[in-house]
């Protein structure tokens, strides 16, 4: 052992030089959001909540083809269509089991008329496990909600589709 | 009926005093994660009331309504004792402590050597905890945890020997009085360094949280017991610490002595001083644990028992020897 470690090691000259430093990083501005009150950016493309969205004439998108059905891995998707009164292929029933879901968006990519999206709201805990069984109401009914952000979203992300 | 008189006056002083401690536990384990995080350039917790002062009692509340699960092969009296055993003797330290000239519990004449005793003793929860779990990792953190307290209580006594070398007394009263002019800090400065360092030693407190090592024993003693005897053996550390805190300002500090004589300070009540100078310790033991890696186990025990043991030893030597020769020993 040097003499110079000697002497550091007997006056805790590292120690020291450890302490004045966590001392000057606490009057640091701090790294970290004060999250329920103030949030982070959201990228355009964040894999949130589901939404079955709408054309702005009111018609759903969802043309029951089921390729989100057959992409999804969890297979979380559920999807019963029939023939409506106008000749058009639309489902009766869209479900989506969230807590099956990985949330890794092959639906949102698979989907040809952009109708099954992911939002950006990742917010949506709940206190019963039967309330984030997902049905097609709930999903239109998100959908409705976010329409202005998801459609700004998928504008901004097309350039990269 | 007088009798009735005097015992109830001795419930309320002991009320006046628990309260206030128990209080001051929630808040300085509020205070030690808000360092923790600062340092980190976090937050910290921040929700719960002003500045989330009230987090440690949301906590307190939470573990109350958790359900308690006592191990089917656990040695169940001893289990429940254990955090009882921890707790009462965390607290009950507390009767020595003099707060001011007038302002103490028990002003017993032997206040030193029973805040030691009661500070050996509080091993004996943690045993007991770790040996009635019957399970692997809180008996390994039990164990570690008792030998890590033996070994830095033996030089916590020769550092206490120091003191009462230069005192004459083990009232705590009169060591903190025999401050009046120069604190113990300044002449038995290394032995106020290693006081501390066992200190957090005694505590378990990192670099020395072997005990309760998540990486390598999950929670040591602690693993198996949940709800309110988790947070009884919890409270009961905290204590613990601010106990030690207390027991370094007045044996170095010079206890609820203002640091001058003089106007601005000297009207500032007695206890107010004493507290600040266990808050001063305390951020102290906060930043530590903010700033270094947990010792290795045989480290620890070399850094006692090889140079704090024989360190301190002939620090009472020199201490002895200079008080003889310049003829300074108490009671001349």
């Amino acid at each position: 052992m040097s003499l110079i470690r000697f002497f550091k090691t007997i006056f805790m000259i590292d120690f020291l030089t450890g302490l004045i430093m966590a001392i000057k990083e606490i009057f640091k501005p701090k790294k970290t959001i004060n999250y329920p009150f103030e949030k982070g950016s959201i990228s355009p493309r964040a894999r949130g909540e589901h939404a079955l969205r709408r054309y702005p004439n009111g018609e759903e998108r969802c043309i029951a083809c089921k390729l989100c059905e057959a992409v999804c891995p969890a297979q979380a998707i559920t999807i019963e269509s029939s023939e409506r009164e106008d000749g058009s292929r639309k489902t009766t029933r869209y479900d989506i089991d969230m807590l099956k879901c990985i949330y890794c968006g092959l639906c949102e990519q698979s989907c040809p008329v952009d109708a099954i999206v992911q939002g950006p709201n990742f917010e949506f805990a709940t206190e019963t496990r039967e309330e984030l069984y997902y049905n097609k109401e709930k999903l239109l009914e998100n959908g409705d909600r976010w329409e202005n952000i998801l459609a700004a979203n998928i504008n901004a992300d097309s350039s990269h589709r | 009926m007088a009798e009735l008189f005097i015992f109830f006056e001795q419930i309320y002083r002991i009320l006046f005093m628990l309260i206030p401690v128990l209080v001051s536990v929630a808040m300085i384990v509020w205070l030690d994660r808000r360092v923790w995080a600062f340092v980190q350039k976090r937050r910290g917790p921040n929700v719960v009331g002003p500045f989330g002062l009230f987090q440690t009692l949301a906590d307190a509340l939470k573990y109350i309504f958790k359900e308690i699960i006592i191990p089917a092969s656990s040695n169940k009296v001893i289990f429940i004792l254990a955090p009882i055993v921890t707790m009462t003797l965390a607290l009950i330290a507390w009767a020595v402590i003099p707060f001011s000239e007038t302002f103490v519990l028990a002003d017993i004449n032997v206040g030193i050597l029973y805040l030691f005793a009661v500070s050996s003793l509080g091993v004996y929860g943690i045993i007991m905890g770790g040996w009635a779990s019957n399970s692997k990792y809180p008996f390994l953190g039990a164990i570690r945890s008792a030998a890590q307290m033996v070994s830095y209580e033996v030089s916590i006594g020769v550092i206490i020997i120091n003191v009462l070398l230069c005192v004459g007394s083990l009232n705590l009263s009169d060591i903190v009085l025999a401050q009046k002019n120069l604190w113990f800090v300044i002449p038995l400065f290394p032995m106020f360094i290693i006081f501390f360092i066992s200190a957090l030693a005694e505590t378990n407190r990192p670099p020395f949280d072997l005990p309760e090592a998540e990486a390598e024993l999950v929670a040591g003693y602690q693993t198996e017991y949940s709800g309110m005897m988790y947070a009884m053996f919890w409270l009961g550390e905290y204590a613990n610490i601010l106990l030690m805190c207390a027991m370094g300002s007045i044996l170095f500090l010079g206890g609820w002595l203002s640091p001058i004589d003089l106007f601005p300070f000297n009207v500032i009540p007695a206890p107010i001083w004493l507290i600040l100078k266990i808050l001063f310790l305390f951020i102290l033991f906060a930043l530590i644990k903010a700033i270094v890696p947990r010792y290795r186990y045989d480290q620890l025990m070399k850094l006692g028992w090889k140079i704090f043991l024989p360190f301190s030893l002939i620090y009472v030597v020199l201490t002895a020897s200079f008080l003889m020769y310049f003829d300074l020993l108490p009671g001349n």
